[in-house]
């Protein structure tokens, strides 16, 4: 908000300090000055103030002085505003407060034969035009005014009724269903038993607290004047305003704890700045008040406040005296705070607490004011003993093991929306059904907490792709969800995604496609980072209908370890791909980590490398298209020669060319693959003849499997 | 010279031998003398060391083996030589290698750019989380995490925000869906804070307590250069037996230096947060500026940085429901906060908050 220099040393006649420095003093204390813009000469600044919520009672220009005070201790000037003795009223204003719940306090003043016209400076203490004129606030007529003035003077709402248009007298209630009333910003409200209202005996006026209504709204012609100033419970404020969607100054500082004893101030400084222009008070001021909020607000108990604690939750200043109770009482008692010695001698008070401070009700929050004005930088920067020993979280490690295996494949860590649309998680929800919607979600397309990672890497990908960044490899670690809405599983995942050509940067070497091994190695990586005897990888005929549908149905593989499908990757189906407008090829998958994160992580363990030669042997096999490497493989580590050290696929063809047994369209049934050996003994030298029948259990090994030597 | 260009010797008097012999010799200085590369110190030496077509061996057959016995001795003696010669050549070769001209035939262009293998970028705010948490492992703070997905309870009730209380208005809720008829501390929601996890923590464990939480949060913000609905915080909570603000102030303003250099200042405000009281933002003098002034820090020369504040009581009254050793007349606590982007943002220059979640390789390759 905004705050005129000039406006508070009218109520700090004796402060020492200039405009810069008064802002850095109040930023060190908690009222945050962000801007200081100098007015002119003898206009003082105006400064752009941000102040914390739970400090509405420094949200004017009165508040902010009296803390000025407390920094400085100096003298605030007390605030007065004598009124002329009223006429006699025939009897007092009816005020009643029904809603007892709701209502604390209801002040009102009758003023009669009163002039609507222009704001002037009125008097010592209302310079209405020239604090407006400083604040560029405009001025609307000398009963708007009024209230604005004593809103920014003292934080205190009041509200001016034209006395003419109440008819009977007030009644603080809540609502009936269907009651209708047209607030001051012109709109008709249809209101409901949830809304704190002020009535007449016939009809309602205003929302308590929050606006008041058009209809009872101060006109040029009005002469006669009813003053409201009242304190409302802040719960039925905030309930009223937020059921209309309103949010004003009054209804900011209500619900927030307005100070209870501010009501007859506020309501004779209105008063006094009307009467300005002339007309009379009727009667004495009606002020009904319920007692129990009295008590729960201006008359609340002492709180005990002790030296020992101060100190014990402030620690070490960097003054050598450290915090005395001399400190304690001066800082509390500019404050506001009464403070009487709980026993003699003992530095222990009993604290009776301002009105105003409605946020203050512990000793905690008694230690938080002295050191606030103490000054937080004077205290000291000292370290804690040390505690425990650290501990890691038991994943931890293996986190850091996927994330750094990926790194090294060349795949950048991406982070991707929390959300996806509802279509999305059907689509790629490990568990479909149990995906779990958001009661307000962002937007449709973010409508669901992510069942899978695999949407955002979508997105990634196809945002890349259609950026013609053609290149892309990511990954993401991060938490998928599923379950109902009830109750809500996360568990983590990584999910990962290819597409372009590889090497990204070689001027000399051609790129080629990045394909499913490229890919498939790197999920192999990952998992070797694990200790699992059976990792492998399989995939499922169309019509079984196991194969997620975001992947292309003959280039997609589970990843299983020991039995547990711990991963789906592949082709993005090309239905997937021309739904995103995606022309190239994208590999993607996702592997389920809480799964993983189960095995332990693989410890090397050094083997003693041969110092004999090793033999290599390939063959030349032709295969059916139906026999997979799979099959080569198992019949090669069935074979369990311990000499037989290494085996690998060292070429695959696959040509029609070669006339391998084409079908009746010419197509191969047959492929061509180069099978390598390599077979060593730690302990010897291998002779020919050992090799020899190696040589031979290999043939007939791979000839059961299907294969047979190419001649 | 080829193999049938060695005479048969018919003389072996001394002057005759040193006449073949010296021919020879210097027929294989010459031929080392043209050695202009690996492929013909090869040859060079089959030509001469060949063990079955060798200069030296056919040489061996026509002079040293068909030669008088009273001649073997001398030949012998300069067979030996010669062979010496011409092993003391190849070896020459071979360490000197090919000649300039030979190797200017293999120049390259070593101004094109390298073939590089792609490594992958840690995301910076991956990288900021790590940096975070390691410089609070070294002061003895263990790691705590928590589900995305919390309670009312855990990120709103247990934290000091009443139901009803204003407070909750500055953290705008992503809610799931279906939670009106729920009790209000049950009703699941977006954790708007890690602070859900400082309860978790001290439900589980009674105090010393140290943790470090980082960890991504959620809010119903729109999204603009520097807000976005998603988020990551990192949070940190410190309980004990004779916990001070100074306590505070010292622990924060040495992990600001361990994260932005020795030289940065730290200043402390008072500030609100319902979990803390006292509270306080903390500002670091300028890291772009050291204090004199820039645009970065709107000339205060200070940046905001931190929230923090001793723990609440109301907090520990929480915990204690599970855990009575969290009174608060016996222990006390701090707790602090801070947003991972804006940091990573501030470090490492990044303009748009945006750009964090858009996993675009060419911005996330800056980060390798
Ligand atoms: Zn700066």
């Amino acid at each position: 908000m905004k705050i005129l220099t000039k406006w508070l040393k009218s109520y700090l006649p004796d402060l020492p300090v200039d405009d810069a420095k008064l802002a850095e003093d109040l930023t060190l204390r908690g009222i945050a000055v962000e801007g200081v813009y100098p007015l002119g000469d003898g206009n003082g600044s105006l400064y752009e103030t941000d102040i914390t919520t739970n400090r509405v009672d420094a949200m004017n220009h009165y508040g902010i002085a009296r803390e000025a005070a407390a920094i400085y201790n100096l003298q605030l000037q007390p605030l007065d505003f004598p009124l002329p003795a009223p006429r006699p009223g025939d009897s007092p204003f009816p005020v009643k407060i029904e809603a007892l719940n709701d209502c604390g306090r209801f002040t009102a003043r009758v003023l009669r034969g009163i002039t609507i016209g222009d704001s002037r400076d009125w008097f010592k203490g209302a310079e209405v035009a020239t604090y407006f004129g400083l604040l560029e606030q405009k001025r609307i007529s000398n009963a708007v005014d009024a209230t604005n003035f004593a809103w920014l003077a003292m934080g205190q709402p009041t509200h001016a009724f034209d006395l003419d248009k109440i008819e009977g007298g007030i009644v603080v209630r809540r609502a009936h269903k269907g009651e209708r009333l047209k607030t001051l910003d012109g709109i008709e409200r249809i209101l409901d038993s949830e809304d704190l209202i002020i009535a007449d005996h016939v009809k309602p006026l205003g929302l308590a607290g929050v606006m008041g209504g058009w209809d009872t709204m101060i006109t040029p012609s009005t002469t006669n004047v009813l003053v409201e100033a009242a304190w409302f419970e802040p719960m039925a404020v905030r309930r009223t305003a937020r059921r209309h969607g309103l949010h004003t100054d009054a209804s900011h500082r209500f619900e927030r704890g307005a100070d209870f004893n501010a009501a007859p101030l506020a309501s004779a400084l209105v008063s006094s700045i009307l009467l300005a222009n002339g007309g009379s008070i009727e009667g004495d001021l009606v002020d009904v008040r319920v007692a129990e909020f009295e008590a729960r607000t201006a008359d609340r108990k002492p709180v005990p406040l002790a030296l020992n604690e101060v100190r014990r939750i402030l620690g070490t200043t960097l003054d050598a005296e450290g915090i005395t109770a001399a400190t304690v009482e001066s800082v509390l008692k500019a404050l506001g705070c009464a403070l009487s010695n709980r026993h003699e001698g003992q530095a222990a008070w009993l604290v009776s607490l301002p009105s105003w401070r409605l946020d203050l009700d512990r000793e905690v929050d008694l230690i938080e004011e002295v050191a606030r004005v103490y000054g937080y930088n004077r205290f000291a920067n000292t370290l804690p003993a040390f505690g425990e020993g650290v501990r890691a979280l038991p994943w931890a490690e293996s986190e850091t093991a996927v994330r750094r295996t990926l790194l090294s494949a060349g795949f950048h860590e991406s982070i991707a929306s929390t959300f996806c649309s509802a279509a999305e998680a059907a689509l790629t929800a490990p568990q479909p059904g149990l995906t779990v919607p958001l009661g307000n979600p962002l937007s449709e397309e973010a409508g669901v907490l992510r069942p899978s990672l695999v949407p955002g890497m979508l997105t990634m990908i196809a945002g890349n792709l259609h950026r013609d960044v053609s290149d892309v490899r990511l990954f993401e670690l991060g938490t998928v969800f599923s379950g109902t809405t009830e109750k809500v599983d996360e568990r983590p995942a990584m999910a990962f995604g290819a597409a372009g050509s590889l090497p990204e940067q070689g001027a000399l070497h051609p790129p080629r496609a990045i394909d499913f091994h490229d890919v498939k190695g790197a999920v192999e990586q990952v998992l070797a980072q694990f200790e699992a005897r059976a990792v492998y990888f399989d995939h499922f005929p169309p019509e079984s209908g196991l194969t997620p549908e975001w992947l292309h149905p003959y280039r997609a593989a589970r990843v299983a370890v020991e039995g547990v499908t711990v991963g789906w990757f592949g082709q993005l189906h090309p239905r997937q791909a021309s739904a995103r407008k995606l022309k190239e090829p994208v590999l993607v998958g996702e592997l389920y980590l809480d799964r993983l994160y189960k095995l332990p992580l693989r410890k090397p363990l050094a083997k003693d490398i041969s110092r004999f030669q090793p033999v290599r042997r390939d063959f030349s096999l032709i295969l059916d298209q139906s026999i997979g490497w799979e099959k080569i493989d198992r019949a090669l580590a069935g074979l369990q020669i311990p000499e037989l050290v290494d085996w690998r696929v060292r070429e695959v063809f696959r040509d029609a060319r070669l006339n391998l047994r084409p079908d009746a369209n010419g197509s191969a049934r047959e492929y061509s693959l180069l099978l390598g050996t390599t077979f060593q003994a730690p302990d010897r030298t291998l002779r020919e003849e050992e090799l020899q029948s190696f040589q031979a259990r290999v043939v007939e090994a791979v000839g059961k499997a299907g294969a047979r030597l190419r001649s | 010279m080829t193999n049938d260009d060695i005479p048969n010797l018919t003389a072996f008097d001394d002057a005759a031998l040193d006449k073949a012999f010296g021919a020879v010799e210097q027929q294989a200085k010459s031929d080392a003398a043209a050695i202009d590369g690996p492929q013909a110190v090869e040859a060079f030496r089959l030509r001469w060391l060949g063990r079955k077509q060798g200069l030296l061996k056919e040489i061996s057959t026509r002079w040293l083996k068909a030669s008088p016995v009273e001649a073997r001795k001398p030949v012998g003696e300069r067979f030996k030589t010669l062979q010496a010669l011409v092993e003391g050549l190849l070896e020459q070769s071979s360490v000197t290698g090919p000649t300039d001209a030979a190797l200017a035939a293999e120049a390259i262009d070593i101004t094109l750019p390298g073939t590089r293998r792609l490594t992958g970028a840690e995301h910076p705010i991956t990288r900021t989380l790590n940096e975070i948490t390691r410089v609070f492992a070294a002061l003895g703070y263990s790691v705590g995490v928590g589900p995305e997905v919390e309670t009312d309870f855990y990120n709103f009730e247990s934290m000091n925000f009443p139901p009803g209380h204003p407070a909750r208005d500055t953290q705008d809720t992503l809610v799931v869906a279906n939670q009106d008829r729920r009790p209000l501390r049950d009703r699941l929601l977006l954790r708007t804070h890690t602070s859900p996890v400082q309860m978790r923590t001290m439900e589980s464990q009674p105090p010393p307590v140290r943790i470090i939480i980082p960890g991504k949060v959620h809010r119903n913000d729109a999204q603009d250069a520097t807000h976005s609905p998603i988020f990551h915080q990192v949070e940190g909570l410190c309980v004990d037996s004779n916990i001070t603000f100074s306590d505070l102030k010292g622990t924060l303003d040495h992990a600001m230096k361990a994260l932005f250099g020795s030289s940065v200042k730290t200043r402390f405000f008072p500030s609100f947060f319902p979990f803390t009281e006292p509270s306080a933002d903390v500002q670091i003098s300028c890291i772009f500026c050291g204090g004199n002034g820039c645009r970065k820090c709107k000339n205060s020369g200070w940046i905001e940085l931190l929230g923090c504040g001793m723990v609440d009581p109301a907090v520990f009254a929480f915990a204690a429901q599970k855990q009575p050793a969290y009174d608060p007349k016996k222990i006390s606590g701090f707790a602090f906060g801070m947003g991972a982007e804006r940091i990573a943002m501030m470090k490492y220059g990044i303009s748009e908050i945006g750009q964090l979640y858009a996993g675009d390789m060419r911005f996330l390759g800056q980060f390798v």
